[in-house]
C-alpha cells in the first residue's frame, strides 16, 4: 500500500475524492437521512459553481481586494541561521484579514451559499479563527449568523468570542461532552438538522460528509497554488518539505494538494501531542487513533475501545480534535504524507522563538508547525528548502500563552 | 413502483407483530429507552414493564458519546448510561437476558461508531444470537451500509432505515429498496425530543411513504403526549415514542417507583391510541 507516487491502485491523488464522495475506504456521508437531500444539493451546487467563471471571477475579487492575496512567501532568515540547516520560508496566511486560513475558505463556502439562496449561516468552530472568518464574511454579505463553541474554548480564546459579537453573530456556548470543538460541531449538525431549509453550514476544516471535505481543500488550495508559484519565482525550484500543523487538517490540505503531483516534494503533517502521546493528553488522531466514523465521514479517531469519542488536549485549541479530514487519513496510508506530532512545549517554544527571531507572533496552532520544521531544518543540508504554512497569527493566544509562560497580562 | 421486500415474507418477530396488530387493528407502540440508563439492571425491569404496560416493540439506544440527532433528553440519557460504563457489548448481554423471558420484538438503535469499533460483522452475529430483531443506525444512510446490511442480511435481522420530510422521491425509493422490518418516518426536520405540536403534513407524507413500500411505515421524533399519539395512530402503522419516556425516567432517578411509573406513562398512551 506504501508509495511516494501520485498514483495509488490506479487511482491519482489528485483526483480524488470518487464519485461517492470516499478517499480510499474513508470520507463518505456518515449523517442522518434529514441531511442527505440537503448535502446532495449541496455537492450539485459546488459542482456547477466550481466550473463557472462568474462565480471564479467573484471568489478571485474578494480573496484579492477583501482578504488581502496573495500572501507573502517569506525567507524567514533568522530563524533559519538559528536552526542552522534548510532554507525555512513561511507561508503567511496570518496576514490574511482576520489573522488566518480560514478566510479562504469562508470567502468561498458563503458566496456559494448566496448562490443557493441561503438566508442563515451557521458554523463551528475551536480556537475561534473560523469562528471569525465565518462572522466576517457573513456581516459583510449582510446574513445572520449563529456560532457554536465549547465553554472550555470560549475561556481560552475571549477575543475572539468579543470580535465574532462585534461582526453581528451570536455566539451560542456548548457545554456538552468535552466542551470543545467536537461538541460545538455536533451542536452546529443539531441545528443544520433542525432549520435545514434556509440554513447553510459553513464548516471550517476539511471534515464533515462528502462534498466538505473536497470543497473547504479546494478553496484552501490557494495557498498552496501561490506558494507553488512563488517559491519558484524565489528559488527557481519546488520546496523539499512542506509542513503544516493538522487538526481537521484544512491549512495543510490547501497547502499540500497543489503539490501532490510533485514527486520531489515530501510533506509532514504535524499533529498535537499535547503533553506528549505516551500521557494520553493529546489530540494526534492519525499519529495515535483507530480508524472510525464521526461528523460525517469516516477517518482516524481518537476513540476508546467501545468506539467512545474520548476527550482530547491541545495547548492550541484549534487542534483540540479528536478527528482529523478524511482525505489525510487516506493520505497516511499511502504513505504519500507523513504525520508526526509536536507537543505543547514545544509548540510553545516555537511561538517564542519566531516571535523573538522574527518579529512575527505565530498562532499556537502554525506553532506546531514552526517547532517540526526547526528541528527538521537542523537535520537537512543548507540546500535543501522547507515551505512551513503560518496558518495564523497568535494574537489570540496571548492569554494562553501568558498562563503557560507565567506571566500576569 | 412499490419494493417489495424479501425480509417481510420470512417474517421477522417485527413483521409478525405489524400484521397480528393489523388484523386487530390496532397500531403498534414502538417506544424507545437507551440501554443502560439509569442502570441496566433497571432498564431490564423497564423493558418488562414496558411490554407489560402495552408497549409492542422495544428500541434500545446504544449510548454513544457523540449523539449528533439527538436532543438534550435523550443527550443527557446516554451520558448516564456511559457515566454507569454501559458498552455495547453490556446492550447485547441485556437483550439476551430480556429474551430468556420475553418474546418482544428489539430494535438496536444507534450511531455507527460503536458498532464499526465492535466490529460490524461481530455485531449482526452477536446481535442476532442475543436475540435481537433489527438494527437502526441514525448515522447510516443506505449509501454507506453495504457492509452493515451485508451482515444483518445473512443473520435475518431487520435493517430499519429513516424517512424524513427533506426527503424526495429518490431518497424513498432507495431507503424502500434497502429496509427491511418497517420504515421509521421522522414527522419533522431536527433531533429528537419531546415538541409542543405536531407537524401539520405527516398524515400526507405517510401515504406518499406508501408509494414506495409495502413495508409498514411507523412515525417518530417529537411525539410526547397521549394525544398526539392517537392521532398519529389513525395515520401510520407504528408510533415511536422516546424521550417523553426518557423524561420520565430523569424524573424519578433514584426513586423506587421508577419502572413503575414509566409503565403508568405508557400504558396511558396505549389506551389512548386503542381508542
Amino acid at each position: 500500500m506504501k508509495g511516494q507516487g501520485s498514483r495509488v491502485k490506479g487511482q491519482r491523488l489528485e483526483n480524488l475524492p470518487d464519485k461517492t464522495g470516499h478517499f480510499g475506504i474513508y470520507g463518505g456521508r456518515y449523517i442522518s437521512e434529514t441531511l442527505m437531500p440537503v448535502v446532495l444539493e449541496l455537492e450539485k451546487a459546488y459542482l456547477k459553481f466550481k466550473s463557472d467563471k462568474n462565480f471564479k471571477k467573484e471568489l478571485d475579487y474578494y480573496l484579492k481586494e477583501y482578504v488581502g492575496r496573495p500572501t507573502p512567501l517569506y525567507f524567514a532568515e533568522r530563524l533559519t541561521k538559528k536552526a542552522r540547516g534548510a532554507k525555512i520560508y513561511l507561508k503567511r496566511e496570518d496576514l490574511n484579514h482576520t489573522g488566518a486560513h480560514k478566510i479562504n475558505n469562508t470567502m468561498g463556502q458563503i458566496l456559494l451559499a448566496k448562490r443557493m439562496g441561503k438566508t442563515r449561516i451557521i458554523a463551528e468552530t475551536g480556537a475561534g479563527q473560523h469562528g471569525v472568518a465565518t462572522a466576517t464574511v457573513a456581516a459583510m454579505f449582510g446574513l445572520p449568523c449563529e456560532i457554536y463553541m465549547g465553554t472550555e474554548d470560549i475561556e481560552r480564546q475571549k477575543p475572539n468570542v468579543f470580535r465574532m459579537k462585534l461582526l453581528g453573530a451570536k455566539v451560542n456556548p456548548v457545554s456538552s461532552g468535552s466542551c470543545t470543538l467536537k461538541d460545538a460541531m455536533n451542536e452546529a449538525i443539531r441545528d443544520w438538522t433542525t432549520n435545514v431549509w434556509n440554513t447553510f453550514y459553513i464548516i471550517g476544516s476539511v471534515a464533515g460528509p462528502h462534498p466538505y471535505p473536497m470543497m473547504v481543500r479546494d478553496f484552501q488550495s490557494v495557498i498552496g497554488k501561490e506558494a507553488r508559484e512563488q517559491i519558484k519565482n524565489i528559488e527557481g525550484r519546488l520546496p523539499h518539505y512542506l509542513v503544516a500543523c493538522v487538526g481537521g487538517g484544512s491549512n495543510a490540505m490547501g497547502l499540500f494538494h497543489p503539490f501532490i503531483k510533485d514527486k520531489g516534494v515530501k510533506m509532514i503533517g504535524i499533529e498535537a501531542a499535547g503533553y506528549g502521546i505516551k500521557t494520553g493528553k493529546h489530540a494526534a488522531s492519525i499519529c495515535a487513533g483507530k480508524v472510525g466514523v464521526l461528523h460525517g465521514s469516516k477517518t482516524y479517531l481518537l476513540q476508546d475501545s467501545d468506539g467512545q469519542i474520548i476527550h482530547t488536549h491541545s495547548v492550541s485549541a484549534g487542534l483540540d480534535y479528536p478527528g482529523v479530514g478524511p482525505e489525510h487519513s487516506y493520505l497516511h496510508d499511502t504513505g504519500k504524507i507523513e504525520y508526526t506530532a509536536i507537543t505543547d512545549k514545544e509548540a510553545l517554544n516555537a511561538f517564542k522563538a519566531l516571535s523573538l527571531l522574527e518579529g512575527i507572533i505565530p498562532a499556537l496552532e502554525s506553532s506546531h508547525a514552526v517547532a517540526y520544521a526547526m528541528k527538521l531544518a537542523a537535520k537537512l543540508g543548507k540546500d535543501k528548502i522547507i515551505i512551513v504554512n503560518l496558518s495564523g497569527r497568535g494574537d489570540k493566544d496571548l492569554n494562553t500563552a501568558a498562563k503557560e509562560m507565567g506571566v500576569e497580562i | 413502483m412499490k419494493v417489495q421486500s424479501s425480509k417481510f415474507k420470512v417474517q421477522s418477530r417485527i413483521g409478525q407483530t405489524f400484521k397480528r396488530l393489523k388484523d386487530n387493528g390496532e397500531r403498534a407502540l414502538i417506544t424507545f429507552i437507551t440501554a443502560g440508563d439509569p442502570d441496566l439492571k433497571t432498564s431490564k425491569d423497564i423493558i418488562f414493564e414496558l411490554e407489560k404496560s402495552g408497549a409492542d416493540i422495544i428500541e434500545l439506544g446504544i449510548p454513544f458519546s457523540d449523539p449528533m440527532a439527538d436532543g438534550p433528553t435523550i443527550q443527557a440519557a446516554s451520558e448516564r448510561a456511559l457515566k454507569k460504563g454501559a458498552t455495547l457489548s453490556h446492550v447485547l448481554e441485556l437483550v439476551r437476558d430480556v429474551r430468556k423471558k420475553s418474546q418482544i420484538p428489539m430494535v438496536l438503535f444507534g450511531y455507527y461508531n460503536p458498532i464499526f469499533a465492535y466490529c460490524v460483522e461481530k455485531f449482526a452475529n452477536d446481535a442476532k444470537q442475543a436475540g435481537a430483531d433489527g438494527v437502526l443506525v441514525v448515522d447510516l444512510p443506505p449509501e454507506e451500509a453495504s457492509e452493515l446490511k451485508t451482515h444483518t442480511d445473512k443473520n435475518g435481522l431487520d435493517l430499519i432505515f429513516l424517512l424524513t420530510p427533506t426527503s424526495d422521491d429518490n431518497r424513498m425509493r432507495l431507503v424502500a429498496e434497502n429496509a427491511s422490518g418497517f420504515i421509521y418516518y421522522v414527522s419533522v426536520a431536527g433531533i429528537t425530543g419531546a415538541r409542543k405540536g405536531l407537524s401539520g403534513t405527516i398524515q400526507k407524507s405517510v401515504n406518499k411513504v406508501r408509494q414506495f413500500t409495502s413495508l409498514p411505515v411507523s412515525v417518530g421524533f417529537g411525539i410526547s403526549t397521549q394525544e398526539q399519539a392517537r392521532k398519529v395512530s389513525t395515520w401510520a402503522d407504528g408510533v415511536v415514542v422516546g424521550s417523553a419516556i426518557i423524561n420520565v425516567i430523569e424524573k424519578n432517578h433514584g426513586s423506587p417507583d421508577l419502572v413503575k411509573k414509566v409503565g403508568e406513562f405508557v400504558s396511558q398512551i396505549k389506551k389512548e391510541m386503542s381508542l
